[in-house]
This record gives C-alpha cells, structure tokens and sequence, in this order.
C-alpha cells in the first residue's frame, strides 16, 4: 500500500513554512519602517508569531521525512534511494541528511533554532535581523519547495514518490508496487562522525547568518557601529561551529577513508576552509573596530563576504559544476539555476546596503602606528584573507571555465594535479607567518608598547622557541628549511602566548580566551607538520620478492603480503594475519567469520561451531545470531612489539552488494607519540568458491600421525555420534566422526570430518580448517585393518595485502584543536557578558 | 609613501603571485588526441581527459581488465572526441566506478597506454537512469 498521506502532508508543510518565512520577513520590514512605536511592537509582534509558527511548520517537515524514512516507507524516493530496511536508528538519522533535501533541511532547522534564540535574547535588533533571517530562510525553503511555476522548477522536494521520480516499467503494470527494500546507505557514510558531523558543519553554516544579519541590520538603520558588539559573540560562536565542523570532516575521512590523511585538498573541502577563514579574519577586526574606523570597514566587508561564501560553496558544492575536478561524486538536482540567482542576490542586496553607507562610515584621521594593536589585528587578518584567496582561485577553475563557455571561448582550464603540493607551498608559509603574528600581536594588544619595551618581551618567548625547536631539529632530524621555520614559529606562537596567557590568568582569567586560542592554533599547525610532514610508510616490502609480477611498483615495494598465520617483521613490528572477523549481537569482541554460516537475511546468521569467549559459552552451534554492521567485516592483525607486548587491529572492509561497492577502512592504534594507521589494500574475492587441490588420499590407522600441507597431524580416535547436524538419523543409520589434531605454528587445530551411513547410503560430509587451508573427507572404513582412508584437498591459505602508515605527533593537532574551542568558548563567555552588560544598561529603542 | 600604501602594496603584490603561480600550476581538460601530442613532443605533464566508459549496445561496459587480484585494473575510456584509448590504473576500482556517466582521468601516457594518477568519476544524475531492483 501507498501511503500518500504522509507525504502530502510534508509537501503541504513545507509550502507553509515557505510562506510563512516570506510573511514573517514582509512582517519585520513593515516594523523596522514603522514610525509610530505602537505601529512597530505590532508589527514585530506579529512577524514573531509568524516566525514562531514557520519554525513549528519546519520541525513538522523534518518530523515527517523522519517518519517515512523511520518506517520504511519505500515508496518515497529519499527513503527508497538514501535507506533500507537493516539501517539501525543513528544511520537512519544520518541518512536523513545523506540527500541534497535532507541537508538543505538540516540548515533549515538550525536558522530557526537560532532564530528562536535571538528574539529571545536580542530585542532591540529583533525587527531589522529577523527580516535579514526570515528572508534566507525564504530563499532556504524555495530548495525544498518542489513547485512548478511557469514551467520552471523551483526547489526539490523530498516527498516525492518513487513512481513519480523513476520511469520504470513496473509503475506502468502496478502503479502502487512497493519495493522490498532501499538501496540503502552509502557505505562511506556510515560511520558514526557521519550521524555529528553534518549537523555540527550546518550548525556552522547557519551560525554565519548571524553576524551577517546583524551587519545588514547596522547599515541598514545607519548603526554603523552599533552592531558589531551584539554581532560578535554570534562571530566567535559560528567560527568555533564551523572550524570543528571541518575538523570533524578531516577526522572522519583520517578513519573512514583509505587515503591516509585527514585533509586532500579537495574542491568541496576547500570549499568551507574558505569562508571559515575569512570569518576568523572578520572576527579579529570586529575585535579592533572601537579604535579603528579602518577595521570597522573591514569587518564590514569580511562579515559579508564569509556569508557570501557559504553561499558559494553551497553553490559550488551542490550545482554539479563541480563534477570534472572533485572526487566527491555530487547528483546535480537541476537546481543550478536557482542557487546562482540566490548567490548573485544575496552579493547585490549587500553591496548596495554596504555602497549607499559607505561615505557615512566614520574615517580615521591619523595613520595607524605599527605599535599600535590595529596594525597587528591588520596583519592578521590581511594574512589569513590571502590564505583564502590563494585556495579559492583555482578552486574556482570550473566556473571560469562556465562563464568564459558562456562568453563562447572556449576554456579547458583543470586544477593543479598536485593538489597537495600545490596547496601546502602557499598554506605553508602563510601559516608560518600567522604563528609569528598570533604571537607578537598579543604583546600589543595587553600593553602599550615601544622599541625597548617590545624587546624586552619578545626576549624569553624567542629564547624559548629557539631552544626547544634547535632540540627538536637536531633529535627529529629535521632538514626541510620550511619545516624548521614553521616550528620555530609555532613554538614561538606557544611561548609568546603563554607568557601572556600566566599573566592575564593572575589578573583576570575571564579575558585568557584569545592566548588560549592562538596556543591551540599553534598547536594544530605543529601537529599537520608531523604528521603530514613525517607520515612514514613502514609497510616496506623487505623481502626482496615480488609480490606479484603484476602488480606495479608502489604495490609490491610498499605494501606487505600476509598470508594468514604467518608473522612477518615490520620496522620493528612482527605482523601476523589471524584471519577475518564478524561482530555478533551480544558477544563481546570479535567472532571467527568461519563461525558463521549466512542465511537469507544477511543481517542473521547460523552459527556452527560454539562461540566460547572467556570460558563463557555464548552461542552452541545451530542457533541464529544477528550481525552488527552485516556488511563490515574485520582482519584481525596481530602486531608484536620487540619486547614481546601484543595488541591487534582491527581495519575492515565493507562489501555493499546493493551499490556493488567495496569499501576498506583502516584501523588506528593510538599511542602518545604517534598513530599506527594500518589498511588492507586487497584480499581474495569472498564471493569466489575457495580453489581446492586434487584429493589426495590417506590410510591411516588410530594413533598414526602423519604429513598433511606440510603440518603434522594424528589421528586421535574415530567415535560413533547420535546426532549430526541437519541430518536427521533414525535408529538403523549409522554416523561416526574421526577426530584429527593437526599441530599448527602456534596452536592445536582440530578437523572433525563425518562418515555417514543413512538408508544404506554412504555419505561424507567433510570438514575444513580455514585457518590452515586445509579440507578432509573420512572417505572408506576398513574395518579388517582398522585402517581409514581419508582424502585431503588443499589451498592457498587466506592473504591480504596491507599498507602501514605512521603519524607522529597527530595527537598535537587534536590536542590543539581542544585547546583552541576552550578558547573560543572563554572568548564568547566575555563578549556575550559584555554584550549583556550593553544590552541591559542601555536598553535603548531602535527608533 | 604611507604606511598602509605599502600595506596595500604588499598584499596585491601577493595577491597577483598567487594568480600567476595558480596559472602556472594549472593542469588542462584535453582529448586523447592533444594528450598523445603533448607526449610525442616530450612534455610529461600530467593532464585531465574528460570522458566516459565504452559500453556495447546493451549498456554494458566493455573492456574492462581487472588484475587478478584487484590492485589494478584497465579500462577503455572514449573521449568527447570518440578516440577509444585504453586507460590503466593503479589502484583498485573505485566504488562507484562502473555506474559513472562520465569519467576524468588524471594522468599521462606512457607509451600507447595512458596511466591514470586520479580517477574522477560524475554519477548519474537523481532523475535519470535509475531503475528499481524489483526483487523480493
């Protein structure tokens, strides 16, 4: 059955919010118009109301899309082709905003949260922001709209039905067929950073809103200074949001993805740095602009032009144009159009408010001195604003090409090949000169400085950096001129900060945000040096064999081949393959895969042999077990250190049969110093029946021990059984099981193989060691020489090839990454209680 | 000269470096035939093609070669051009690959085989070729 309601009822939502987002919009314009105050609280009443029942209006959407998604309704488009029927609940949310829909609706939800918060707690600025908010999010919900106007598509809904979507043939026989199941999740996406990070990265998105509206709001009602301190803890909180946001990005693909590193300098990455590292520069003026009318511009300006990026990367992210230089495959919705008319709006309405106040802004008259702190912030900011430019240029290169094509000239311009490279030469050194500025700029901005007092500062925080990175140079073996500067200077950031940090602490600590911060930034980048800088690949091929002639160079000299219970010595490691691993419902750890026999539910499996764990029986053979993560299996990867301690990893591989995509993820161990990043490059095709070598057969009498596979093995006793499994046996048949112990490298394996006669039939069911690759029949049964005949197969045993990576000092970057959000967050306790203090002593009237 | 004339200076001296380094740095979209003069003229840069796998009359895709243990795989790769080149890569096939519509190699030829670096691929768009999988 269809269930059409449901869908009716969100499209019917979503058509209300768009219009009430309009109506609220037309609401607070009238009020920030109205002369009269009655006039203006009565329009601003109003729009409130209006603006409360959109965002009631906007919760119903994501309700409603949750539902059809939480109960399998797989006659809705977003459910069938974003979920399927084994999801459990946290990626069934995080599928909720795997499509473009979802996740224009995540943005969605968060403006009205934070809509909420400012009527609260702003309500001089309410009238002239909300409007700047309600408008946005007008032109947020048109994404999601799904009408048709004049034959022009405005908006993609996500409740449209499968039928309406897909031209296939079944709809045309059975318009109300249902299918079974979806196509579920991407493989990549699940992961449990998927279920935070998106949320976390639209929080941050949303939040640019913020200080946008409240700089639209200042000149739009000529309080050209007025808005920036209400604005900036909103800045300092959307930077903090966004930044994580990322981070949380570099995280999941350091875990998930099997490229090695946490960041690629990929368009849809590059993408959000960009408008993140505007906004910090936007915030570091807004932080002078008391003194400095030259910073107020330029907050000005920053302030707008990160939101107009967001606006740009949504644009460059979610039109297509992306599609011949990102590795991120994105689904074009035919909604290009529409966010460029979005984007161009959105530069025009915010050049025009910011052009016709531009001559009312005030203007400095003095010269700005080089010991002053606006000069530093300046630095600053112009630093990280290049840093920006020189990563949105080329990666801008698709839409040059569009425009000139549209020009008719014909343009074939392709990003960098080396796009790493190509980015770190600039990033590098801008990144050296950030750490030197972050920490010279704070002497100025606590004292009052000169010539022989700033000497007198600088003296320690350069005495201790060049110390402790001389150390670290010399024991590190560090020769890359670039490197040596960017420690030396991040160091000097650390020491600098510090000094400054123990003073403000003994003050007043509530002001120690920014030295907090800058200390955490500094550590980031002295964590990206190593560990991108120094990642050393130990997987080193020493064996001087070829792994395969076929394989190319990189392969067969950088990667190890492991065959399964064989150690192989690794920089210091010895490695050794235990084989491939299941997680089951209910037993701790990890379960043999062999265990395990699949059913028709590929979540549920049988189990055959027993499942002890710890001298606890778990499951005895026969029963059914569910399987977490069905799709993931696990190589269990012994390492054994030089002094004899043991720990295993556990990388995976995801084989998703719906989506034919085979997803290997690497596994972490993490100490101190470094992180031991290890992935399986490739392993025999589980889909292939196992290659057995011809039977070879054996007599062999109890107690006789003999060769097989180059192990020794006994033939300890053959017993008659009563019961064989899936075989039922009645009172005339006879079952009996020999039972051979085979001396493996490091253990006992035992083959148990069955010789059965059943209504006078002889049957064999014969039985494998996975581990030793080996298969054995109990073939005849001469009962004058107690003799048994058994034939034995053989094959290659289990193999992966593995790649490991080591990353020093990553804990750095995570470390600081901590650091610098608890200096944001000291940093937005002190201008929000600043903001508050304002708010509450003036209370003053917009009008 | 003022201070912040120098300033101002400074930064778009920066600013037009960057322009001119990300010119220099930057790669081409070519067809196969362009990519084999550039390689016949001893220029080794890599370079971007654009286009898209070769598929028979059913849709299937053609002339694919997996190396017998996954690592690395060939394809045959028609441009916009219609020039059939044979592309081989050196990784194991990326999910998704053999849906893409269209493909970006990243690469260079080695002789008459072209080695790809980096393989982009473009699905198919939400609204078209989908079918449902009408199983039970």
């Amino acid at each position: 059955m269809i269930h059409t309601f449901v869908g009716n009822l969100g499209h019917f939502l979503i058509i209300a919010s768009f219009i009430t987002a309009l109506v609220a919009t037309y609401g607070y314009v009238k009020s920030v118009y109205a002369v009269d105050l009655t006039e203006k609280s009565t329009w601003a009443k109003y729009a409130r109301t209006v603006f409360i029942t959109h965002g009631l209006l906007v919760m119903g959407v994501v309700g409603t899309l949750f539902y059809i998604i939480h109960n399998h309704y797989f006659e809705y488009h977003y459910a069938y082709s974003h979920t399927s029927s084994v999801l459990p609940v946290y990626y069934q949310i995080s599928s909720f905003w795997e499509g473009q829909e979802g996740s224009f609706l995540l943005w969605i939800f968060w403006n009205v949260i934070l809509g909420l918060v400012l009527i609260k707690t702003n309500k001089t600025w309410e009238a002239p922001i909300m409007a700047v908010f309600a408008l946005v999010q007008g032109f947020l919900v048109s994404m999601i709209l799904g009408a048709v106007l004049f034959n022009v598509k405005i908006g993609s809904t996500p409740f449209l039905l499968l039928r309406d979507v897909i031209d296939a043939p079944i709809f045309k026989t059975d318009p109300n067929f249902v299918p079974v199941d979806g196509t579920g999740l991407n493989p990549l996406l699940q992961n449990y950073w998927m279920v935070i990070h998106p949320p976390t990265l639209f929080l941050g998105f949303a939040t640019t809103l913020i200080p946008f509206a409240f700089c639209i709001a200042g000149l739009w009602l000529g309080k050209y200074k007025e808005w920036v301190r209400p604005a900036l803890p909103w800045a300092l909180f959307s930077g903090v949001v966004l930044g994580v946001g990322i981070l949380m990005g570099g995280y999941w693909a350091y875990e998930t993805l099997n490229f090695g590193g946490y960041w690629n300098w990929d368009p849809v990455e590059n993408a959000v740095y960009v408008p993140w590292i505007v906004l910090i520069a936007a915030i570091h003026t807004m932080i002078a602009f008391k003194k400095s009318n030259n910073a107020l511009k330029a907050a000005i300006i920053l302030v707008i032009s990160s939101f107009i990026l967001i606006i740009y990367a949504t644009f460059l992210t979610r039109s297509g144009i992306l599609g011949d230089s990102s590795v991120h495959s994105f689904t074009d919705l035919g909604l290009s159009g529409q966010l460029l008319i979005y984007l161009l709006a959105f530069i025009a309405i915010s050049i025009f408010v910011a052009a016709r106040s531009w001559k009312h802004l005030p203007t400095d008259k003095e010269e700005t001195s080089a010991y002053s702190r606006e000069f530093w912030i300046f630095m600053g900011a112009a630093v990280l604003c290049l840093m920006g430019f020189q990563v949105i240029i080329p990666t801008s290169m698709p839409v040059y090409n569009a425009i000139l094509e549209n020009f008719g000239i014909e343009s074939n311009l392709a990003p960098p090949v080396d796009a790493i490279g190509f980015y770190t030469k600039f990033q590098l050194w801008f990144s050296i000169l950030l750490a030197l500025l972050s920490g010279t700029g704070q002497f100025f901005w606590w004292n009052k400085m000169d010539k022989s007092k700033l000497k007198d500062e600088l003296f320690l925080p350069v005495v201790i950096a060049l110390v402790l990175s001389a150390i670290i140079i010399m024991v590190g073996k560090i020769t890359d001129i670039s490197y040596m500067l960017l420690l030396t200077a991040g160091l000097y950031s650390i020491a600098a900060n510090g000094k400054i940090l123990l003073r403000v602490l003994k003050s007043n600590y509530k002001l120690s945000g920014g030295a907090i911060a800058h200390i955490g930034i500094a550590m980031v980048l002295i964590g990206i040096l190593f560990s991108s800088g120094y990642s050393k690949i130990i997987s080193i091929n020493n064996t001087g064999l070829v792994w395969h002639k076929d394989f190319p160079d990189e392969i067969n000299q950088k990667n190890l081949l492991l065959f399964l219970n064989e150690p192989r010595q690794m920089a210091g490691y010895s490695l050794n393959y235990r084989g491939l691993r299941k997680i089951v419902d209910g037993v701790p750890g990890y379960v043999k895969s062999y265990f395990l026999e699949s059913t028709m539910d590929p979540t549920l499996a049988v189990v055959n042999r027993e499942i002890i764990v710890n001298g606890k029986t778990y499951y005895s053979i026969g029963d059914t077990v569910r399987l977490k993560n069905h799709e993931t299996s696990y190589f269990e990867i012994e390492y054994q250190k030089a002094n004899g301690k043991t720990f295993s990893l556990y990388p995976t591989v995801q084989i998703n049969k719906q989506m034919e995509m085979t997803v290997y993820s690497p596994d972490i161990s993490r100490t101190v110093g470094m992180d031991l990043y290890t992935h399986v490059r490739t392993f025999p095709d589980p889909a292939e029946d196992t290659e057995w070598s011809e039977t070879q057969e054996e007599s062999i009498s109890i107690g006789q021990t003999f060769i097989v596979n180059d192990f020794i093995a006994e033939l300890k006793e053959v017993k008659k059984i009563d019961e064989v499994r899936g075989v039922p046996l009645s009172s005339e048949d006879v079952a009996v099981k020999a039972i051979i112990n085979i001396k493996g490298k490091d253990q006992e394996y035992v083959i148990e193989p069955i010789y059965i006669i059943k209504d006078r039939m002889a049957g064999r069911i014969p039985d494998i060691s996975h581990e030793l690759g080996i298969k054995m029949s109990l073939l005849n049964i001469d009962p004058r020489s107690g003799s048994f005949t058994f034939g034995v197969n053989t094959t290659q045993k289990d193999w992966i090839i593995l790649e490991a990576v080591e990353k020093p000092l990553i804990n750095v970057l995570w470390i600081g990454t901590l650091i610098m959000v608890l200096g944001f967050i000291m940093a937005i306790h002190r201008r929000y209680s600043e903001f508050r203090k304002m708010r509450d002593k003036e209370s003053y009237d917009l009008a | 000269m003022k201070k912040s004339h120098i300033f101002g200076v400074i930064i778009i001296g920066v600013a037009i470096m960057i322009i001119i380094s990300t010119a220099g740095d930057a790669s081409t979209y070519v067809t196969f035939g362009e990519a084999k003069e550039f390689a016949q003229n001893g220029d080794d840069k890599k370079i971007h093609v654009v286009g898209s796998l070769k598929k028979d009359t059913n849709g299937e895709v053609v002339g694919l070669k997996t190396s017998p243990d996954m690592l690395s795989f060939s394809f045959q790769m028609v441009d916009h051009n219609g020039v059939e080149q044979s592309v081989i890569f050196n990784e194991p096939m990326p999910a998704d690959f053999l849906r893409s519509e269209q493909v970006v190699v990243v690469g260079s030829y080695n002789k008459d085989l072209f080695v790809a670096s980096k393989i982009l691929m473009k699905c198919p768009s939400k609204y078209q070729d989908e079918t449902v999988e009408i199983s039970s």
